[in-house]
């Protein structure tokens, strides 16, 4: 069996010396890489890659983020996505390519303080992200709890192929949606809610923990809820 | 030279009892402010020293953006209550001095590329003031910097040696800084091997130059290491740790 070497990094340590592939957070020198974040690095047979523990959400095309419209201009909409950037979710992307400022009124699909399920359509340093609402399940989202943690966190949310979050949806009968930029909308009943919330909240503290699983699931209780 | 005797006694024993090459005693904590992206706190010698990171953020006023890179913004500020006669909190011409030596010690570490048009803001609140305060304040900010997931290429780590009389001595305090003969305050990059600030006062012959540079060197890689064991003791409770695993099927 190959074997995957994982290793605690600070900025500046060396995770690895020889020839690799790498990804992001890692800098080349000579013949060492370098690790640029704190987080944990894995060395494999098919290169080196490191998971942040910190870190902002900075977009990145084809991520599925859930915003909130902070303002309309002529040609679209402004959402924040609890990134450095502000989305802008142009209106012939909604209207279709027959939009006109003159006969199309914004306000009428999305208004100021709604919240969006979106795409990253196109980002590259120069711009800011473009977002688009095209596909199923994308557009206002109109019920449900916000929770927002470290966008760093939200592949362990998330777990495995879906195991966590399906855990947490299935035990509170709670729909999640989870935004890659860190904002999480629970809906369901109060109570279903709140124990969501919860493990959520538990994902987050206890990222690391080895057996994370066990305790989310001691965490919400053998029954059901919401089954009457 | 009336109050350079007492600074230093007859057998090398300065007056907090330190030698000649000794530290202040250090204590570093990460992540003690919920509300910034990313802290740290110092307790070096009587220095009490908070540095917060916030950003990358948007930049304003909008005609200081960037196209390509971050704009790093530092404040070195001192609080009313950090000195023994207040001070005004309006920022002095020193204050100013130290924030834009901060900063410029800080940005060859931070790769600011990676955040264009954005604004990183780094806070340097001095709580209680000692000597050494500007170094203290960059150790305190690197690891503020690193906890807010900055893309670094090392740690900045700062420590000041000078002079007592003709004697080279480390980590001078307010007493030594005041009435001593040199001060020279030196930030590195110690797994890159690059100095990124170094000033001095005091006149100093070329061998006690080379002497005070290359002890700021060797302290300033001990401070590192217990940089090291704050950061590390923030996110991972204890030493980074290195494992090898089977590699999972998928």
């Amino acid at each position: 069996m190959p074997m995957i070497q994982r290793k605690q990094v600070i900025p500046g340590d060396v995770v690895a010396k020889g020839n690799y592939r790498y990804g992001s957070y890692i800098e080349k020198r000579g013949e060492e890489y370098v690790a640029l974040r704190v987080g944990l690095a894995e060395v494999g047979r098919d290169g080196i890659k490191l998971n942040p523990f910190t870190g902002p959400y900075l977009p990145r095309t084809d991520d599925e983020v859930i915003g909130k419209v902070v303002d309309i201009n002529g040609f679209g909409w402004v959402v924040d996505i609890n990134s450095c950037f502000d989305g802008f979710l142009p209106a012939s992307f909604v209207f279709g390519r027959d939009f006109s400022p003159a006969t199309h009124d914004l306000s009428s699909k999305f208004r100021v303080g709604d919240v969006l399920g979106a795409r990253i359509e196109a980002y590259e340093r120069s711009r800011d992200p473009q977002l688009s609402i095209r596909g199923e399940g994308y557009g206002k989202i109109s019920s449900g709890e916000i929770v927002k943690i470290s966008p760093t966190k939200v592949p362990r949310v998330i777990g495995r192929r879906g195991s966590m979050i399906n855990l947490i949806s299935e035990r509170t009968g709670c729909d999640i949606r989870v935004g890659q930029n860190g904002v999480i909308v629970v809906d369901g009943s109060p109570d279903g809610i709140v124990k969501a919330v919860k493990a959520i909240r538990l994902v987050e503290e206890e990222t690391h923990a080895p057996d994370l699983m066990a305790k989310v699931e001691a965490a919400l209780g053998g029954s059901v809820v919401g089954g009457d | 030279m009336a109050g350079t005797k007492q600074l230093i006694d007859e057998n090398g024993v300065r007056l907090d009892g330190r030698k000649w090459n000794e530290l202040r005693p250090i204590k570093l904590q990460v992540g003690v402010m919920k509300n910034a992206d990313g802290s740290a706190y110092i307790e070096w010698g009587k220095n009490k020293i908070m540095a917060a990171v916030y950003g990358p953020k948007e930049v304003h006023p909008k005609h200081q953006v960037l196209p390509d890179r971050a704009l790093l913004r530092c404040r070195y500020h001192m609080a009313p209550f950090s000195v023994d006669e207040r001070k005004n909190p309006a920022p002095s011409r020193r204050e100013i001095e130290i924030s834009k030596v901060i900063r410029e010690a800080l940005i060859p570490a931070v790769i600011v590329e990676d955040y264009p048009r954005t604004a990183i803001e780094v806070w340097v609140e001095v709580l209680q003031s000692d000597g050494g305060s500007r170094v203290a304040g960059i150790t305190a900010a690197s690891l503020a910097l690193a906890d807010a997931g900055i893309n670094m290429r090392d740690l900045v780590v700062g420590c000041s040696c000078g002079l007592i009389g003709e004697q080279v001595v480390s980590d001078l305090d307010d007493t030594e800084d005041k009435e001593g003969n040199g001060d020279m305050p030196v930030a590195i990059m110690p797994n890159l091997g690059l100095v990124s600030l170094l000033q001095v006062d005091g006149v100093y012959t070329r061998e006690n130059f080379q002497k005070a540079f290359e002890l700021a060197l060797e302290k300033g890689k001990q401070i590192y290491q217990m940089q090291r064991e704050a950061l590390t003791t923030r996110f991972f409770g204890g030493e980074a740790q290195s494992t090898e695993i089977e590699e999972a099927a998928e």
